[in-house]
């Protein structure tokens, strides 16, 4: 296969290296340095893909980021499937395979393509919200259409095996788009000291640079840009990316930076390097240097593939030795539309005609038409294109002066390629992405940075100075202004000397008119990608549509991949006319972070597989894993869930665990338990302040459970305090309200009362805690340590320090299942050890290890609550029925008091904790189901609360349940209806959430 | 004070102490126990950007104290012969004592792992007014990491600036860790110091793991 | 993505380092059982929500763990001034 369109030299490709590459199954040839979209163009390929709505044929427009047309799906194998990737952005490599996104089945048979050719009635503006949202049944048959049809790309079926990272830089400046203001800025900065960042998104730094063919100091400018960069480079403090679009800016000079490392290299990332990296940067400055882009002209079937953007055409010819096509012809409102024609007939091509949309033009690139003898048509404006899959000539007819109308006889020109020019759109994106309003400009003809509270800095064409020389001079500025404000002292850097280029005034035209209304027209593209024409913005605006933000929004303008870099002024244009408005009365959309579209894989970063989360574990870990322990999250924590036995179903398991437990010993992991080590002469006080019992009286070697409360009185978490000394406590929190709660203590002490002698520390993690349970729990600690562990010496609701297993613990006589149990923490590292001396020793009495879901059956059965479960932020100590857990009488108003005593709070038939029987003892009620009293009442039936646990009993033998039932604390042994999905309903008993020993027996032993 | 008078013991029961230690046959599991470093050690690569060392089974211990009680400060000295870091962000090392700024009135404390009770008694017995000494030895654990690419991997990982002019040698802040979180004392050029959490140490192995694996990783026993 | 200052670490940190604790300078009720329903009320739930100048008060979660205030533009997210707990901002709308 040939490459009918490259040129036999120039450009910056390497014609020694040939490559081969895939598009849509068949194989082309393209060179190193090509992009893949210069390579297609190379290959006089010209319909790379199908319009989103219409379905019409497409073909490049542009040459860089602001393409909407060429998004390309890649990938040789599924799992490297990459969606909508620009090919005038991706660069060719050996072997990469390619295919038009979003024609369906095929570029060539669409069967979209059918609905388009009516489409001009078939689907205005606004045509989904108008067709699709009713009958709403249809919906379901809609969307699986639309699905199918609409929607750009597809994503890999396979786990993508590349990696992606993300890494923090900091940096003095940050210079945004490697260019020749860039660069300017980035020396400036570089030479003073500062520590920069620039970055481009292109493969080669240079920018404009690259693709013209003008001079600096009388040399290639391509030889300045050579020096630069290897300046640049030897600078420790200077960090160069290539191939890295500055995607977000964001408050305070954060900005994000999506850096393509291999993209250029491969299929996949070779050798396991970091095919993308995020990186994320906090700059003390940031100069904005990011250049323009070109607007092509709106006329009739400008989307005719062969239809390009002037500066597109001659960077294809400069930079990479391609010339997309045979027949030029050049529409242009301005001088350095002209470059195309120059660049076009110098490439030995023909040039058809150069149609100036001004009477009189003249400059440089004017005279240099004129010398080399092309057909020049002034006042006149290419109105229509004709072909179908390729151009194939054009109609020009004059144009009024305004530029509004027609204005004398068509003449046709036949040409292959239509280059269109409406002056210059400066790249201000990231300038909007902190909220600034961009600011409309008379004599730029285009939107400029608005006023801003970042420290930002502009040069060059983003401030609409597009002549080399002002570019240069701009960024040298910006970063003296950067290296003054950071208080350097700035280093001295001279200039080269570019050639001034005399330009012509410019026409202020953006949609060219046609024989026919804009309506009645043959279509007039103002967005490519989203199919957003002229008429289609004209008739937004006649259905009353004013503000340009809903006009975006009704007909998609700007929606796509592209954002509307290349649409989006014409579009406010048409409709500001189509308003009576001027464009800064119009007002323009505001751009939004990500410049171009980011992979998930960069935005994951490492944090995915086993690194998407944290997972926490206890000293103990290992050997709950060794024995075959099913893990519960529990926050980040893994808790062992339960320890099946070879053969056991869940429930079998929960039942050995809980038979085991109660009538001999079971053990339980408690460590994840949150730990806060409290030391003060005012410790004491402080607990009794964020408690709702008392403290006052609470002796050394005592513990004491409490509940904690918000200021407006509910539930928030609840544990076990024990009092170490005089002025020290330790305090246990839930496992997953640790960080929560530690953080509450220190807000009310820095904030509220700093005067308080105290200091909180948490432990959480230097204590393994593990808890045996049960009648023989006794007899087996007292094997394990000479202190006298008897009733009388360690009573219930007192804690010791003793040596268990050789290691020095603090054992605490505290209960949550209701047995004879001990709580006994040594420092982690040895916990381990501990745990197995209590096996070596435990077998004797079954010792069995058990997990939560053991441990919250067997809490449920005396009716303990836990708070996370059976609270929800809306319940206090009253609503419990745990009013005993609260002092009223205490001298200070502890938090949470006041609040429970809010009308609200103290109204009857509020929802309170009852325990709940079901009348079939085997059936076991769903947690989250609702009860009602009269399960025969009209839907929608009065609910009076929902069950928040509920659990089969082993030691039962029959199902238990906890619940809220409105004033249910008064309404014992009366009947609630749990109607269920499934449509049974199941009747249950109020009972006493207490379930088992009543009395508190079996742990007062 | 005088050195002649015997000084009546305050009240044993204010704070609760205890040597936490058991008898030297019993062998201490560091938070990284299960990672089998000194294997690693034996049988991993040698060359690699990054060089990470578990300085293991270490005393920690959180001070918390009032910087402007200028007996308080003189207590410290006469405990563990140098002074409290007032200035934030800073810290000392003298012998096998060192000590970490973590905020306006707290500090970490490391000294072996041996002389934990012997310093929370010297310190009860020296420091007087409203403070806490508490002993976090078993919650956390110190990576030494090292080497060429030590601050590349680090980047990965925190978003601390680390450049030499903003993070000197001595530096120490308590800051994000990937998910997680660390205490990153800068102890040389290339060399770093991480205090993290024990319950979150095998995930912080496994992000430096893969966070060094584009420079390679090595082992320190 | 906020940049901090902590006056207490005195340096710039990340916003991931920080929790956002709500307005500042709502003190709590010395007395609170002489608070009406409605009183209690306002303390626990009424806040501005202003257009402009904002005081927060935010804590250094993963770093010193020490509460200060913020004065902060709610419109362009102009972080003017930090102080401690007890000290005023010296950046006031006028009411």
């Amino acid at each position: 296969m040939t490459q009918k369109n490259r040129l036999q030299s120039g450009g910056r490709i390497d014609r020694s290296k040939p490559l081969t590459f895939t598009y849509n199954g068949k194989q082309y040839k393209g060179y190193q340095g090509d992009t893949l979209a210069s390579a297609m163009l190379a290959n006089g390929i010209d319909v790379i893909g199908r319009s989103f709505k219409y379905s019409r044929p497409r073909g490049i427009i542009a040459a860089g980021a602001e393409e909407p047309n060429a998004i390309m799906q890649l990938g040789a194998t599924e799992a490297t499937q990459v969606p909508n990737v620009r090919a005038t952005q991706q660069e060719l490599f050996n072997g990469l395979v390619s295919g038009a996104t979003n024609g369906w089945p095929s570029v060539d048979t669409d069967v979209m393509g059918v609905l388009g050719k009516v489409g001009g009635n078939m689907m205005p503006p606004g045509f989904y919200y108008k067709t699709f949202m009713y009958p709403q049944s249809m919906w379901d048959t809609y969307e699986s259409i639309i699905r199918k049809a609409a929607g750009l790309g597809r994503s890999p079926l396979e786990n993508d095996p590349d990696m992606y990272d993300k890494v923090n830089q900091h940096c003095d400046v940050l210079v945004v788009g490697a260019g020749p203001a860039g660069l300017a800025a980035a020396l400036t900065a570089a030479r003073s000291g500062a520590r920069v960042i620039i970055a481009d998104e292109q493969s080669e730094f240079g920018g404009s640079l690259l693709s013209s063919k003008e001079t600096l100091n009388g040399a290639p400018a391509s030889e300045w840009v050579s020096f630069v960069v290897d300046e640049l480079r030897g600078y420790d403090d200077v960090m160069m990316l290539p191939r890295s679009t500055v995607n977000g800016y964001h408050d305070h000079n954060f900005l994000t930076i999506h850096e393509r490392r291999t993209d250029h290299i491969a299929d996949r990332a070779p050798d396991g390097q970091v095919r993308q990296r995020m990186h994320r940067v906090r700059a003390k400055w940031v100069v904005l240097a990011t250049g323009a882009h070109e607007r092509p002209l709106v006329f009739a079937n400008n989307d005719v593939p062969g239809c390009m953007v002037a500066n597109a055409v001659s960077t294809y010819i400069t930079r990479y030795g391609v010339v997309p096509g045979n027949d030029l012809v050049l529409m242009t409102t301005n001088d350095s539309g002209y470059q195309a024609a120059l660049d076009w007939h110098d490439a030995g091509r023909r040039v058809a005609a150069v149609v100036d949309t001004r009477k009189n033009p003249s400059g440089d690139r004017v005279d240099a038409a004129r010398k080399r003898g092309l057909n020049l048509i002034t006042g006149s404006a290419v109105i229509e294109v004709q072909g179908s899959k390729r151009v194939s000539g054009v109609s020009v007819a004059p144009i009024s002066a305004d530029g509004k109308s027609v204005a004398g006889s068509v003449t046709k020109i036949s040409a292959d390629t239509v280059a269109s020019s409406g002056g210059w759109s400066p790249v201000i994106h990231l300038s909007c992405h902190t909220g600034s309003r961009p600011v409309w400009n008379e004599e730029v003809v285009g939107f400029l940075p608005g006023p801003t509270v970042q420290k930002q800095l502009t040069a060059g064409a983003i401030n609409g100075s597009y002549s080399t020389s002002k570019a240069l001079a701009e960024g040298q500025q910006a970063a003296l202004d950067a290296i003054a404000a950071l208080g350097m002292k700035a280093a001295e850097v001279v200039l080269p000397q570019a050639v001034e280029v005399n330009e012509g005034q410019p026409m202020t035209l953006f949609h060219i008119p046609h024989l026919k209304s804009t309506a009645k027209a043959p279509k007039q593209f103002v967005d490519y990608q989203n199919d957003v024409t002229a008429a289609g913005i004209e008739l937004a605006c006649r259905e009353g549509y004013e503000s340009i933000e809903h006009v975006k929004r009704y007909t998609a303008m700007g929606f796509g991949t592209d954002q509307g870099k290349l649409g989006n002024i014409n579009g406010m244009a048409v409709a500001a006319s189509a308003l009576n408005k001027t464009i800064p009365e119009t007002g323009t959309t505001i751009f939004r972070p990500n410049y171009t579209p980011v992979t998930f894989g960069a935005i994951a970063g490492r944090d995915c597989g086993e690194l998407f989360d944290p997972k926490r574990y206890t000293a103990m870990h290992k050997w709950h894993v060794e024995n075959g322990a099913k893990f519960e999250d529990v926050g980040q924590w893994k808790r062992p869930w339960y320890f099946p036995k070879a053969g056991e179903s869940m429930q079998d398991a929960l039942n050995r665990e809980c038979k085991a437990t109660r009538e001999s010993v079971g053990i339980l992991d408690a460590s994840t338990l949150g730990k806060i080590d409290i030391q003060g002469k005012d410790a004491r006080e402080f607990l009794g302040r964020v408690y709702t019992n008392a403290w006052a009286k609470l002796a050394v070697g005592k513990c004491r459970y409490g509940l904690m409360c918000g200021e407006d009185g509910m539930v928030f978490d609840d544990g076990v305090t024990s009092c170490l000394g005089e002025n020290h406590f330790v305090m246990t929190t839930t496992s997953g309200g640790a960080a929560r709660v530690y953080e509450w203590l220190e807000l009310y002490h820095q904030t509220e009362w700093p005067e308080m002698e105290v200091y909180f520390n948490t432990v959480t993690d230097h204590w393994a805690t593990m808890t045996i349970s049960g009648p023989n729990s006794r007899k087996l600690l007292q094997e394990l340590t000479d202190y006298d562990v008897s009733k009388e010496n360690l009573g219930f609701m007192d804690w010791r320090e003793m040596q268990v297993a050789g290691v020095p613990a603090r054992v605490f006589r505290i209960s949550f299942t209701g047995e004879l149990s001990f709580e006994i923490n040594v420092q982690a590292n040895y916990g381990l050890h501990v745990w197995e001396k209590l096996f070596e020793h435990g077998a004797k009495y079954n010792l069995t290890p058990y997990g939560t879901e053991t441990m919250h059956i067997l809490r449920a059965e005396k009716g303990f609550i836990i708070a996370g479960q059976d609270t929800d932020g809306s319940v206090h100590p009253y609503d419990l029925g745990m009013g005993w857990c609260v002092s009223p009488n205490k001298p200070f108003s502890f938090i949470g008091k006041r609040g429970m005593a809010r009308e609200d709070c103290v109204r009857p038939n509020r929802k309170q904790l009852v325990g709940l029987k079901t009348l079939d003892p085997n059936v076991v009620l769903p947690e989250g189901a609702q009860g009602v009293l009269d399960p025969n009442a009209p839907i929608p039936m009065p609910m009076v609360g929902h069950i928040t646990s509920s659990y089969w009993s082993a030691n039962l033998g029959r199902s238990i349940a906890m619940g809220f039932v409105k004033g249910g604390l008064d309404k014992m042994g009366e009947k609630v209806f749990y109607p269920l999905a499934d449509g049974r309903v199941i009747e249950a008993e109020i009972c006493s959430p207490i379930f088992l020993d009543p009395k508190g027996e079996r742990q007062n032993v | 004070m005088s050195d002649n008078v015997v000084v009546e013991e305050k009240p044993v029961d204010t704070v609760a102490i205890m040597n936490q230690l058991p008898g030297a046959d019993i062998v201490g599991q560091s938070p990284l126990h299960h990672a089998e470093l000194d294997a690693l050690s034996k049988k991993g690569v040698r060359k690699g950007g990054v060089h990470l060392r578990e300085n293991k089974l270490q005393a920690h211990l959180t001070l918390r104290c009032n910087p402007n009680n200028t007996e308080q400060l003189a207590a410290v000295v006469r405990v563990l012969d140098v002074a409290l870091p007032l200035q934030p962000l800073t810290s000392v090392e003298k012998g096998d004592v060192s000590i970490r700024w973590i905020s306006p009135d707290e500090w970490l404390i490391v000294v072996p792992g041996e002389k934990a009770f012997e310093v929370e008694t010297r310190f009860r017995e020296e420091m007087e007014g409203h403070h806490s000494l508490v002993n976090s030895s078993g919650g956390s654990t110190i990576l030494e990491l090292s080497g060429d690419n030590v601050v590349d991997m680090l980047k990965k990982s925190t978003p601390i600036d680390l450049h030499p002019k903003e993070f000197p040698v001595g530096k120490v802040v308590s800051t994000v860790f990937a998910k997680s979180s660390a205490i990153i004392r800068r102890t040389g050029d290339k060399r770093f110091e991480l205090v993290i959490r024990r319950s979150f140490a095998d995930y912080i192995w496994l992000w430096i793991q893969d966070a060094s694996r584009e420079f390679g990783l090595v082992i320190e026993a | 993505m906020f940049h901090i200052y902590c006056p207490h670490c005195g340096e710039y940190r990340e916003e991931e380092e920080f929790h956002a604790k709500g307005q500042a300078h709502i003190a709590r009720p010395l007395d609170p059982e002489a608070c009406s329903d409605k009183e209690w009320g306002e303390y626990l739930f009424f806040r501005k929500n202003p257009r402009g100048l904002h005081h927060e008060l935010w804590v250094h979660a993963a770093g010193c763990r020490k509460f200060f205030n913020v004065t902060r533009d709610t419109q362009t997210y102009e972080i003017k001034e930090v102080y401690k707990i007890g000290e005023q901002p010296s950046f006031v709308t006028e009411e």
